[in-house]
This record gives structure tokens, sequence and C-alpha cells, in this order.
């Protein structure tokens, strides 16, 4: 890593805000040039949205009309690339334990509440980037594809379009649970530092959720399941049809994750903060 | 003079045998702390995951429903504990309820009959549609022999369907074709079964002088007086959309009614008059005056409704809901668990460096790699093993006290526990080829959960559509979960197969083929790689 010229002569020694300034800066030029970062994000951008468009094609909804919600169809593929989206906040955080980087990092930017702060902001800037791609082309492949296997007016689905409130709300409703999916696995990494266990417990954490839910038999048990696993009270975001059966609201959903993201990442802080590098 | 002779040591050459290699890997492993950790962690949560399925799907109302003895609204399916379900000859849950016009026939003997008609009478509605009117498709009337009156009898019929064609069955899962089309007063169908000893034969004739035989079979242990005569069934009218996986569906009884005349007998037949009852009467689905016959001058009208065939379980099917397979929806966990170790008994070599000491005290690095796979493969397969049997033996002991359970024949039972830890027990040694190939265990972990994780994860919700899940499980290496179906899929019974309720769209042992091609392929791409490469 190397530092620009300007923040090796006073700035150092500046204000706190130039001081948080050069640690965004740092973390920035540090997740640029690493390779990985790139082709992740373009691979979380692909893999959204083709399994979306895949999900698109193998959907059939007959004459006499379906209960399908064709939001949330378009955006099956975000279930899928959020496990890309996990992996480049863990990476982000792991890469530099596994290289060692960390002592260098904690050496040049000693209060560490800064760097995980400017990481956190930066992996999800990122990934609201990626989302903001993803998201939107995923409806847009909805939108040209839904219609020929029975998605038409005359059915009662209109063409996907963000004029649409409920369909707004689904689609910048995912960009943020992308991006909270990515604070949620920085918390982690930060405070297991290991990547390939991070990843795993992430992604575990994620899908027992449905898997488990999907089979439990006692309705009060899979309500309540459902209620507080990050990725079912999350994707209730997506949701444009049928809300009143919805355990909670898209956005109370939406906030289910948020407290899983802030609960991590908190953890993580607390670990980073007083554990050794 | 004295010669000197040069040193020697006085130690043995060490030997480098493929016991030495396989020996120093798993010492590699074994004293890794986190790695044996992460086995023992991957078992625990395959089967606390199953026990939990176990605990929490109990029915409530089961448990005070028996103590209190009274009969709450018994739900699709959902009978409490005790021996709900009737079993077939071959152990396997069974639905076997009909309307039975029948006699006693001693010793061999055999019965003829023409049917002349089978149409639907309508019952309710579906979606608002009265479905009536037609005959569902695998509506059955015909001719039975039959070992008794109970559910679950030895038996052997010949019958007309609804659509398709004139069917032999037997014995509940046993199913043979013979004259096609459907039945009319202008096209009747022949029908006549024989019975010889144990053996049972049936023919169906358009004409009644030309016979063609449609099958012969052996019913084990049939009594020597067996109950023989007509029937008719008429299975529950199901529509599903299945296209989006489990969530919508509806069912409603149906009832079939059949016209019969120039019934004809061979052999011994002590009763000399007709007998109409229902078999399975408290499980009839249709009010009780709505199922009967009448005889008029050789022509008998009967009217059923039920069906007589295998059970089929899973969510949207009229069997019991829990199977085997959900104590072990915990594998997608503890695979991963098994991949997070398995990719890092790889990468920590290049990590440490520790792989330039492997292959120097093992130039031969394909040796390497195989000895590594057959010791992470090992340990999986014995983690695995211990989860499965975990699961399935804890979640029935828990199950059985709270709610029912689809019963299933042992050998199937043992196909799922071991199919579960060889399905473990590959994938480590794919997600270790991959790690050979890709030396990032995130990016092996990634890879990993992408191919083999999520497929399995996205048939479990709804809302995802089925062509989608069932295209991924039958490509991905996650189509050996195949391996975790519970029952056989029955082409004479209309039921939702589809992965939600637990049908694969490959046959277990096919599906487990998918991933050992992967493994196989990965592995050989990962041997080249390691040859080829700087360590």
């Amino acid at each position: 890593m190397t530092l620009p010229a300007a923040g090796l002569g006073r700035a150092r020694y500046g204000g706190r805000a130039r001081y948080g300034g050069q640690t965004l800066h740092a973390e920035w030029t540090k997740l640029r040039t690493v390779a990985s970062t790139g082709w992740l994000l373009l691979g979380a951008v692909a893999l959204t949205v083709a399994v979306s468009a895949t999900a698109d094609a193998a959907a059939t909804c007959p004459s006499g009309g379906c209960q399908a919600d064709p939001a949330k169809l378009s955006l099956t593929g975000v279930q899928v690339g959020q496990a890309i989206v996990a992996v480049i906040a863990v990476l982000a955080v792991s890469g530099e334990y596994s290289t060692g980087m960390i002592r260098v990092t904690l050496a040049a930017m000693p209060r560490r509440l800064t760097v995980l702060a400017a990481k956190a902001a930066l992996v999800a800037s990122l990934v609201l980037a990626a989302g903001a791609v993803a998201v939107p082309a995923s409806l847009l492949a909805g939108r040209l594809i839904l219609p020929g296997h029975g998605f038409t007016a005359a059915n009662g689905y209109p063409p996907l379009s963000l004029g649409d409130g409920p369909v707004l709300r689904a689609a910048c409703g995912s960009v943020l649970y992308l991006a909270l999916i990515a604070l949620l696995s920085l918390g982690v990494a930060t405070a297991v530092r290991e990547s390939a266990v991070a990843i795993g417990l992430v992604l575990g954490l994620l899908y027992v959720f449905p898997v488990v839910t999907s089979v439990v038999g006692n309705q009060h048990w899979q309500r309540h399941l459902e209620q507080i696993g990050p990725m079912t009270a999350g994707l209730y975001i997506q949701a444009t049809v049928d809300l009143r059966s919805l355990p909670l609201t898209p956005w109370e959903g939406l906030g289910v994750l948020a407290l899983w993201a802030a609960g991590a990442l908190i953890i993580g802080a607390l670990i980073f903060r007083f554990r050794d590098a | 003079m004295t010669t000197v002779t040069p040193y020697r040591s006085a130690e043995r050459d060490a030997r480098d045998g493929f016991g030495q290699l396989l020996h120093a890997e798993w010492t590699k492993f074994r004293t890794v702390r986190g790695w044996v950790a992460g086995m023992i962690l991957a078992a625990l949560i395959t089967a606390g995951l199953g026990v939990f399925v176990a605990k929490t799907s109990a029915n409530p109302s089961c448990s005070t429903q028996t103590s209190a003895g009274q009969q709450g609204p018994v739900q699709h399916g959902a009978a409490c504990a005790g021996p709900a379900f009737p079993r077939g000859p071959g152990g396997e849950p069974v639905k076997d309820r009909f309307y039975f016009v029948r006699q006693p026939l001693a010793g061999n003997g055999g019965i003829t009959v023409r049917v002349t008609s089978l149409t639907g009478l309508g019952q309710g509605t579906n979606n608002g549609v009265p479905f009536g009117a037609i005959a569902v498709p695998w509506s059955k009337a015909g001719i039975i022999i039959s070992g008794g009156t109970g559910q679950g009898s030895a038996y052997a019929a010949m019958m007309a369907t609804g659509g398709n064609g004139v069917r032999m069955q037997w014995n509940y899962t046993g199913d043979t074709p013979g004259v096609p089309g459907a039945v009319s007063a202008a096209s009747p169908r022949w029908l006549r079964l024989t019975r010889d000893g144990d053996t049972i034969t049936g023919y169906d004739s358009a004409d009644g002088t030309h016979w063609t035989r449609v099958g012969t079979v052996a019913l084990a242990g049939l009594p020597s007086t067996v109950q023989a005569g007509l029937f008719v069934t008429s299975p529950e009218h199901s529509t599903y959309s299945s296209s989006l996986g489990v969530g919508n569906g509806s069912s409603s009884p149906t009832v079939s009614t059949a016209v019969f005349d120039h019934v004809s007998r061979t052999g011994t037949w002590p009763a000399g008059t007709w007998t109409g009852d229902e078999v399975d009467p408290e499980g009839m689905q249709v009010p009780p005056g709505s199922v009967g016959y009448h005889q008029v001058a050789g022509r008998f009208t009967v009217t059923g409704s039920g069906d007589i065939a295998p059970l089929i379980s899973g969510a949207l099917n009229d069997g019991p809901n829990i199977t085997v397979r959900d104590y072990l929806l915990g594998t997608f966990a503890g695979l991963i668990a098994v991949a997070v170790v398995a990719a890092m008994f790889m990468t920590a070599e290049y990590r440490r460096g520790l792989i330039r000491t492997t292959l120097a005290a093992s130039p031969d690095r394909v040796r390497v790699l195989a000895a590594k796979a057959i010791v992470i493969g090992s340990v999986a397969f014995v983690a695995g093993l211990a989860a499965a049997a975990g699961a399935v033996i804890i979640g029935e002991d828990v199950a059985h006290t709270a709610s029912s359970v689809f019963p299933e024949p042992w050998p199937t039972e043992l196909r799922i526990i071991a199919g579960t830890a060889a399905l473990i027990a590959v994938a480590a040694v794919l997600t270790l080829a991959i790690a050979t190939m890709v030396r990032r265990s995130a990016a092996a972990i990634l890879i990993m959960i992408v191919i083999i994780v999520i497929p399995d994860v996205l048939s479990a919700p709804p809302g995802i559509p089925t062509a989608l899940t069932e295209w991924l499980l039958r490509v991905t290496p996650a189509a050996a979960f195949a391996l975790q179906q519970p029952s056989p899929q029955y082409y004479q019974v209309q039921a939702s197969y589809i992965p939600p309720s637990g049908f694969y769209p490959l046959a277990p042992w096919t599906g487990f083929a998918v991933l050992c091609a992967w493994a196989v392929l990965a592995f050989a791409a990962a041997a080249y790689l390691l040859r080829r490469r700087d360590a």
C-alpha cells in the first residue's frame, strides 16, 4: 500500500475528518487494486441477472391465473448473487489477515474503528453500485421475458415497471438488501478473520432459515423462523402482491436484516478493537 | 593399513509407500484442531437441524387428541400417532379405499365381466369449476381378487380407467397397461381374472371372444378363500400450480360410476349372492349415501370413491408430510462446514508453504492428491454417516411420539442414510479438487456453494420455478440429493412430484453418478494442474 504523497505530509497530523478521508482513500486503493474485487462484482451482477432471467423463462402462468409475484420472480437471482456479494465483503477483511497486510494497515492507521468504518462504507458502496446495475437489469429481463410466459395484462399482470410503487420499492429494497448482506458478511469476517470459515458461516446463516421453514409443519414456528431469518425476512422487501399474508411488512423485514448486519458489525468491531491483529 | 568404511546410518531406509503418504496426510488432518472441530460441527449441525424439524413438525393437536379420546378434525394425511397408515404387502404405506361388490371364491377360479361405461359424478367444485361429468383419469372400475376386505390386503385387479385405458394392477405398486382407449357402450371392455394357486392372470378383450393376456402375477400368501368381485374407485381430483413450487394446490374428492354386465364366474363361489360394501368407510371423503351399487337383470351399476394405490408423501400429497428426508434437511449446512474443512485441507498447504515440504517428501504429486482425497473423503463419510444416522434415529424417535411420519421400508432408509454420507464424502473430494485448482479457500468454497448448496436450497422454498430447480438438480452436483428421495414416483398415481415434495428429476443412484462424474473430472483437472504448475 502506498499513500499518495499528500498523505505523507502534514495531512497525517491533520484533523479527524482529514484522517478519515485518508483512511477511506487507503482502503479504496487496496480494494481497487485487488484483481478479485472487480471480477467478483462482475460475477455477482452476471449471476444475479442470469439466474433471474432463467427463473423468468422457467415460470409459466396458465390462463386461469396464478398466485405468482412477477416482481419477486424477476429478482430470484438476488438469492444466488448474494453469495458472491458475501464473498466480496469477507475477502475485503480476511484478505488482509491471510497476507499479513493487516499489520501494515493498523501501523499506518491505528484507529481501528475508523479503518473498519471505511471498509464498511466502501464495500457497501461498491455493492450498492453493483446492485443498482443487477436489479434493474433483472427487472428488465422480467419485463421482456415474462409476458411470453402467460404473465400478461389479460391475466392481471401488467408489464413490470419502476414507475409502479411496489415494484420500485422491491427494486430499491433489493439493492439495499445486497448492501446489508455485504455489511453482515463484513462483520462476521472481522470477527472470525479466516475467509473460508466466514463464508461458510454467513451462507449457512442465510440459507438455513428458508430451508428449515419450508419443512417445519408447525405454523407458529414457521412464522417466527421466517420473521427472524436474515434472508427470509429481508426478502419480504421483494414482495409486491398479497402483502397481508406476510408475517412482517416489507420494510420491517429489511429492518430485521439491518439488525443482523448491525449486530454482526458491532461484534466484529469489538473483537477488532480489542484483539491483537 | 586400515580401511575406513564410509559412514552409514544405522537407521533403515524410510519407506515411501502409499501407506506412509496416507498416514502423513491423516496426521496433518488430525493435528489441526479447527478441522477436526469443523467436521464434528458439520455432523452436529446436520443432526441438530433434523431433530429441530422433528420437534417443530409435531402437530400440537395430536398429543391432546389421543389423550382426550376425541376425534378432532383430521387433516389431509395428518393423522396422529399410531398405526395410521395401512401397509401393503411390500411394507409401503397405501391407500385402500373403494366400493366392493364381492363374493368369496374358494380355491381356484375366475371371473369375467363386461364394462360398458365409466363416468364421473359432480361432487363439489375445483376453483369454482365443477369437475363432475368427467371421470378423473385414474378412476378405476373393474374386477378384483383380494386376500381380504381389510386395508392393505394383497390383490390383483383388471380395470378400465377414466383416461388411461385398461390396466392390470396388483399389490398397490404393480401396474401394466392393457387395451388403450376410453370405455363406452359402443366400445365396451371385457375383463377377466383367473386364480391358480398364488398366481393370478389378467386378460382383456374388446369383444368377449378374442382375449389377450395382460399380465400374470404371483401374490405370496394368498389365502385359499379370497374375496372377488366388482369394484369402483375414484381418486381425488387435484390441481397443482406446481410451476412455482409448493404453495398452490387444491384437491377434492370425486365419485365415479361404472356399469357392468355379462358377469360370469368359474370355480367354487359358496355364498352365491353379492355383498356390496365400502372398504375403509371411515376414510371416505364423500357423503355415505353417494357410493353403493344396484343390480337389475344382470346389470350392475356401481358407484365408488377413493383409490387403491401407494400413498405419496410430501406437501400437497395425501401421504404424511414428514418423511425421513426432512430430518436430513440440515445436510446442506453440514455440507458447507465439510466444504470449508476440505478446502482448507488443501489451501493451508499453499498458505503455510507446507506444500513444498509435502512435495519434497513425496515427489509424485498425483499420489499426494489421491492420499489427501482418501483422507478427507473418509473423514467426511464418517461424519456424514454419524450425522445422517443420528438425525434419522433421533428424529424418528421424537416424531413418533408426536406426529405421524411416512413409514419407510428399511432398505430405503438405509439408502437414504448411507447415500447422505456418500454424498458428503464425494462432495468433500470435489471441494478438495477445486481447492487444488484455485488454491484459494474463499474461491473454492464459493464455487462449491454455487454448484451444490444453492441448487439444493432453491428447491425448498416456494416461489422458485420448478422447471429451474429441476434443471439444476439434473446437471449440478446437487443431483446427488436424489439419494434422499423418500419414495418412488408412480406413473399410475397423480400427485405433486416436484423437488419441494421430495421428488427429484433423476433416480437416486443416477443423481449420485452425476456428482461422482463432477468429482472425477475435477480430480483429473486438479491432478493435471498440480503436476504442471509450480507449487
